[in-house]
């Protein structure tokens, strides 16, 4: 069995984020590049289910779509345990093109149990994952929160309003996972970095794809109300102001 | 052309969240001058489909087939993908719920529709399409265009008020069927616990996190979320602590949320806690110390002991409720 993590290359979380060229472009100076926690957790899960050997799994191999400015990021994954790794050249702009490069490679390179984040940190899209499933023409199953492999099956468990579902796949098949996958990221140990260095990266030229969303321009939020305070020997008028002035119950 | 809606039922019921996204693609529908349409996926009986009038649906169509009964993504994609083609939807709101990052995406590939998610505003224009979304969890905003001709957007929970605009209807009950090959997902086993809310869904959430200083000390928050039908949330620190379950963290490494009242209480206000809950309409700040960042997000706060002000704000909501 072979799994696959697809892992986006996404600035620190505490970056301060600016944009450029009348707001069209994300200032990259000084960003500290990581690999998405979700994805960074999926690794982590892939890896885990691998160190079990009753589980079948022979290889964990991480999948980027994204330029050569990417690699550090991929390294770390390899750092971390993924055995190797695959990398479209080309430029993230948009979650479809994203899917389709992935699943141009796809065709030829097949694996079993396909990861995905629930959403990576800088668009926001919570869209790679289904889109993926969408063209490989496989099950998807979204929002999971374990993942395990019983008697050669894969049992799976996503949240639902009032508690949890657990569901059996089929692979191949694409889980696009989110809180609950893994407790703590694993990390990469000195032996692994210098592991990670010889370990292979595949790289793809892309297809030709033409976006289907193109981001105009940036904003910064509007800054916020200032925060209006209410004594606290008087805590009681919080729900007074939130029932008549919010309106919110 | 019409704007299709696919408003989500829980056990038959829709819910606000439903008759947001139909106030909105009505809106939309309105902007484009075509009519919104809804489809609706399980058994849901007539009276509950028609309160999606109330709200600008002019056509509502309902697939209710018995083995529809858990979200399988490939055969509801397949299914809403056939009625947005038959009623030549030009454009399709989702939710950006489970349910909506579920099928979204799929939907996209299927019709080869660009998809803008997590949209909080009416499209900023129609021609181009030109839709406003929260990036950088919450940090930024982007104007983003959507090329193709039929576009896809999920709309960001508790972003669009819920506005009445009732249209004559017709309900029709859609013949189509899943294509059983396509049903390959399996529920195997469903805990559901009374009462629970799904976080993601709440519409008011209450959250705790290092300063409630230990687990015993959460039965007045909890009240108070009962009070409110509120579900219960908390900081990592605290999940990780074991104070709370695991499934109640939000953040950056948590849930991702954006309900109508978010109460912080005993919450710094990290910046890794801020990613998951900073589309939250209002943010309540409870917290001792009066420099805590929280409160630069916070639109109402009150600097003070959570243990001393939560009874406060429980005594005062059970003379509310008996009102
Ligand atoms: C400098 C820079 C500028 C960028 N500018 C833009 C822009 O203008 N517009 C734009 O849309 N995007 C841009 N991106 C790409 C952006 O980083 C995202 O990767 C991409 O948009 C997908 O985001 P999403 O939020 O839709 O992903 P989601 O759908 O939220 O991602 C979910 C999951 O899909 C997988 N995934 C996501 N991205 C990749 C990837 N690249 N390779 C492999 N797997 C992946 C991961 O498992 C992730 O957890 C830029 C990236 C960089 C580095
Ligand atoms: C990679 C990474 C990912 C992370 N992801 C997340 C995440 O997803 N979610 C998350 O929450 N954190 C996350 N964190 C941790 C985050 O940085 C903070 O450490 C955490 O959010 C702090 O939790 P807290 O506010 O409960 O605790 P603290 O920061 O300790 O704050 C406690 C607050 O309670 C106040 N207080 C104390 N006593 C009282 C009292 N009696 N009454 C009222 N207030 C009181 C204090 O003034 C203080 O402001 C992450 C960190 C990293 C590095």
């Amino acid at each position: 069995m072979k799994i696959l993590v697809c892992i986006s290359n996404v600035p620190d979380t505490t970056t301060k984020v600016k944009f450029i060229d009348d707001q069209k472009k994300l200032d990259v100076t000084g960003i500290q590049w990581v690999i998405n926690p979700w994805d960074e957790l999926a690794l982590t899960r892939a890896l885990e289910l691998k160190d079990d050997a009753s589980n079948g799994v022979q290889t964990v191999t991480v999948a980027h779509v994204g330029l050569v400015s990417a690699e550090p990021t991929i390294r770390k994954a390899l750092a971390i345990g993924a055995d190797d790794a695959i990398r479209v050249n080309t430029d993230p702009a948009d979650a479809y093109g994203i899917a389709a490069q992935l699943a141009e490679v796809l065709k030829t390179e097949k694996y079993d149990i396909i990861l995905c984040g629930i959403e990576s940190s800088d668009h926001n899209g919570s869209t790679v994952g289904g889109m993926l499933a969408e063209f490989l023409d496989c099950p998807s199953v979204t929002c999971v929160s374990s993942l395990n492999i019983e008697g050669g099956q894969t049992v799976i468990s996503r949240e639902i309003d009032g508690g949890k579902e657990s569901l059996t796949v089929p692979m191949p098949f694409v889980a696009v996972v989110q809180k609950g996958i893994a407790k703590e990221p694993r990390i990469a140990a000195m032996r692994g970095i210098m592991a990670a260095r010889t370990k292979p990266i595949r790289v793809y030229e892309p297809q030709a794809i033409e976006n289907f969303t193109e981001v105009l321009n940036y904003e910064m939020p509007k800054p916020r109300a200032a925060c209006k305070y209410v004594d606290a020997e008087n805590a009681g008028q919080l729900i007074d102001l939130l029932q008549n002035e919010a309106r919110v119950f | 052309m019409a704007v299709l809606v696919y408003p989500e039922n829980w056990d038959g019921k829709f819910k606000k969240l439903s008759f947001e996204l139909v106030s909105y693609a009505s809106k939309v529908a309105e902007m484009l001058g075509v009519q919104a349409v809804a489809v609706s996926i399980g058994s849901v009986d007539e009276g509950e489909l028609s309160k999606l009038a109330a709200y600008g649906a002019s056509r509502i169509i309902s697939i209710d087939n018995g083995s529809l009964k858990s979200l399988d993504d490939q055969a509801y994609t397949s299914l809403i993908a056939e009625v947005a083609k038959s009623v030549s939807a030009s454009v399709v709101v989702l939710s950006n719920n489970n349910t909506g990052k579920a099928l979204a995406p799929r939907l996209s590939v299927k019709l080869k529709a660009g998809i803008a998610s997590g949209v909080s505003r009416l499209p900023v224009s129609t021609s181009p399409f030109v839709v406003y979304k929260k990036v950088y969890s919450g940090k930024a905003f982007a104007n983003v265009e959507i090329k193709t001709p039929v576009k896809i957007i999920t709309l960001a929970q508790n972003s669009f008020e819920v506005t009445e605009s009732p249209k004559p209807v017709a309900i029709e009950k859609s013949a189509l069927q899943p294509d059983q090959n396509l049903l390959r997902t399996k529920v195997t086993d469903v805990q559901k616990q009374t009462g629970k809310i799904l976080l993601t869904d709440a519409d008011i959430v209450v959250s705790g996190g290092r300063g409630m200083r230990s687990a015993d000390n959460w039965g007045p928050l909890v009240e108070m979320a009962g009070l409110l039908g509120a579900a219960t949330a908390c900081s990592r620190p605290v999940s990780d602590e074991g104070w709370r379950p695991h499934d109640e963290h939000t953040g950056q490494t948590g849930k991702i949320i954006a309900p109508n009242l978010y109460f912080a209480i005993g919450i710094s206000g990290a910046i890794q806690h801020l990613a998951g809950i900073s589309s939250s309409k209002y943010i309540v700040a409870i917290n001792t110390d009066k420099d805590a960042p929280i409160f630069e997000a916070a639109q109402y706060g009150i600097v003070g002991d959570a243990s001393k002000i939560l009874p406060k704000l429980v005594e005062k909501l059970r003379e509310v409720k008996s009102k």
